[in-house]
């Protein structure tokens, strides 16, 4: 009796974790699915993606292009189980989205020759290994974080930068590298300090690096990845300005973020799709950058100019002409 | 040197903060005889919960409170599944780790969506007392959250060592037997002990979302239950030993970003490996110490007939 409660038990635990994961549905059409390590709604690198599946379903139809998604799956054994179901269902590309899926794909992809695969940030689709159907795409963080860096030296009163990055590889070594050059472009003089927190969600850490960087006379801060939203609030709590990548972050703390790079995914999503529908399953390495508009510069007026739109609402500033 | 030592320090006593909630009641729990491996699971539903309640009603207070309720449900959760049903503890307290983190990522999708900022607990500064010197600044203008958390040590080493309800705590945990002939509850008491510890747990999943990081999002805990479950441990069930190991962690912690921020020409890779490897180093330093857990723990009672 004793045992049969404990089975009851760790079966309801079971059952509602599995709910609780949420999968969504699909048919016939195109059809996508996605594997991401945070969520949909992490503010950075998985919603950006997202977006850029919603807006190629909005451009298709709703009828023609369907898209399922597994969320969470920072364990790469986990996603790749998850990269080998969806490929045995019949999807027609699955998406592997995060550098450390690449070797699961090399193991994958040769299984199911019928589907494509695709992944990044890298520049790697392993033709040769011999295998065919596999994409890439690469944002070139850099550019985008060179436009950062030239805005907020422009901006910077201390002259004193803090970026808190996750690890340093990647989309985020490139995008600080990128933010740092920018910076020296405008202020060869100034002082860019860098923090890798060793992880992509360690939201407390990201904070305290954050308010290390403030207590260090930092007034302007940047990062990559989901764990910045800790950061944001810092700069929000402490009157710094941000700038962010991967999607428009403005939204968290308008009067804070300045400008965004976000990653449009779709300008690689749909040539992709378009060489798939004609029957090439891969090989191609898809680059996003400010010439394609792969990366785009969302910039923040409220930001920028917000406080003396205030000020002259409010009659704090009284702009007087001269006779 | 004075401005690094009161950043440092500041930097330490906030990322400690979460660490004494959960450890305390952990100690608590296991002083008991009860092992509760689901901490982080609880600590994100209390940090969700709380982010929820004054996301919609703007009420820091209610937030806390709610967090508090939540917890403890997941504490009776716990203690039914432990005490009641005697399931094998470690196990199903992972069990109850993910079912949090399951359910607290969930209900963000489908009740919030999106990462959003709170107001949260502002710096409270003491009066007079923040106005000594270094000390001041450290201790006494942080927010009321970190306050708790420090006053929490003193109160647990208080119950624990010093009244009745503390001494039923210990004598249940290390021999339930003894205690039951004496006509004390073994399941009052661990009821009591891991309710309270899910409460516990609940404030220090609200300490993060509504003061520290005024945010929530999947997984916000990232593992931090898991680290305050190792410093029991650590500080092997004494609440004062707890709280020099969680300083003692964040302190490194804190000194590794400094380290960062400052451009001390460390790979980050070392830098980031430091507060662990202080912490087995400490450990393995201790290890002579000949400490033992509560002889009951991990067992569940069985009355001899």
């Amino acid at each position: 009796m004793m045992k049969m409660k404990k089975i009851i038990v760790i079966l309801t635990l079971i059952s509602i974790f599995v709910l609780s994961l949420g999968f969504g549905a699909s048919a016939e059409p195109f059809r996508v699915a996605f594997i991401m390590p945070s969520a949909i709604n992490d503010f950075a690198w998985s919603q950006s993606m997202y977006e850029a599946l919603l807006t190629i379903q909005k451009e298709m139809g709703k009828e023609n292009f369907e898209f399922v998604y597994s969320e969470s799956m920072f364990i790469v054994s986990d996603a790749a189980a998850a990269i080998r179901d969806y490929a045995s269902e019949g999807y027609n590309l699955v998406i592997a989205h995060g550098s450390q899926y690449g070797a699961s794909l090399t193991d994958i992809a040769p299984d199911f020759p019928d589907t494509s695969f695709a992944w990044g940030s890298t520049a790697n689709v392993f033709t040769d290994l011999g295998i065919t159907n596999i994409f890439a795409y690469e944002p070139l963080s850099e550019q985008g974080g060179y436009v950062n860096g030239v805005l907020a030296a422009k901006l910077s009163k201390s002259n004193i930068y803090g970026v808190i990055g996750p690890i340093e590889t990647g989309d985020a070594k490139r995008y600080t590298e990128g933010f740092k050059a920018g910076i020296k472009s405008v202020k060869p003089d100034a002082k860019v300090n860098v923090t890798w927190i060793g992880s992509y969600s360690d939201v407390a850490l990201a904070s305290e690096a954050a308010q290390t960087h403030i207590d260090a006379g930092a007034d302007v801060l940047t990062g990559t990845s989901q764990m910045t939203v800790g950061a944001i609030g810092v700069a929000k709590q402490r009157g710094a300005l941000w700038f962010g990548y991967d999607v428009d972050q403005s939204a968290l703390a308008p009067q804070n973020v300045v400008a965004s790079v976000d990653v449009v995914w779709a300008i690689a999503l749909r040539p992709m799709i378009e060489m798939i529908k004609k029957g090439e399953r891969g090989g191609k390495i898809f680059t996003l950058n400010l010439a394609n508009g792969g990366l785009k510069i969302i910039v923040n007026d409220e930001a920028l100019v917000g406080k003396t739109i205030e000020d002259i609402v409010k009659g704090n500033i009284e702009v007087k002409l001269e006779k | 040197m004075e401005a690094i030592i009161i950043g440092i320090a500041k930097s330490a006593i906030r990322l400690a903060t979460p660490y004494l909630y959960a450890s305390i009641g952990e100690t608590i729990g296991q002083l008991s005889g009860v092992l509760n491996l689901g901490v982080d699971g609880v600590m994100l539903m209390g940090a969700f919960s709380a982010f929820y309640t004054v996301l919609k009603t703007g009420n820091l207070w209610l937030g806390l409170l709610v967090a508090i309720v939540v917890g403890a449900i997941f504490g009776l959760l716990i203690a039914f599944i432990n005490v009641t049903l005697k399931a094998e503890q470690g196990i199903s307290g992972i069990g109850v780790y993910i079912f949090g983190l399951g359910l607290s990522s969930l209900l963000f999708s489908t009740m919030v969506g999106t990462v959003q900022t709170v107001s949260g607990f502002s710096p409270l500064s003491i009066p007079w007392l923040s106005n000594i010197p270094i000390v001041g600044e450290i201790f006494f203008r942080q927010n009321i959250l970190v306050y708790g958390a420090f006053a929490l040590i003193p109160l647990a080493w208080f119950i624990l060592n010093k009244t009745p309800l503390g001494l039923s705590i210990r004598a249940v945990g290390q021999h339930p037997e003894a205690a039951d002939s004496l006509g004390v509850s073994i399941v009052r008491i661990r009821y009591f002990t891991v309710v309270l510890g899910g409460m516990l747990s609940g404030i220090a999943g609200a300490s993060l979302s509504i003061a520290l990081l005024n945010v929530f999002q999947q997984n916000l805990t990232n593992g931090m239950g898991f680290i305050a479950v190792a410093l029991v441990y650590f500080g092997a069930w004494r609440p004062t030993t707890v709280l020099t190991g969680a300083l003692l962690f964040s302190t490194v912690n804190a000194i590794q970003i400094w380290v960062q921020v400052h451009g001390i020409n460390i790979p980050s890779d070392f830098t980031l490996m430091l507060p662990y490897i202080v912490t087995i180093v400490v450990l393995a330093a201790m290890a002579k110490r000949r400490i033992y857990p509560p002889a009951a723990l991990n067992k569940p009672f069985e009355r001899g007939e």
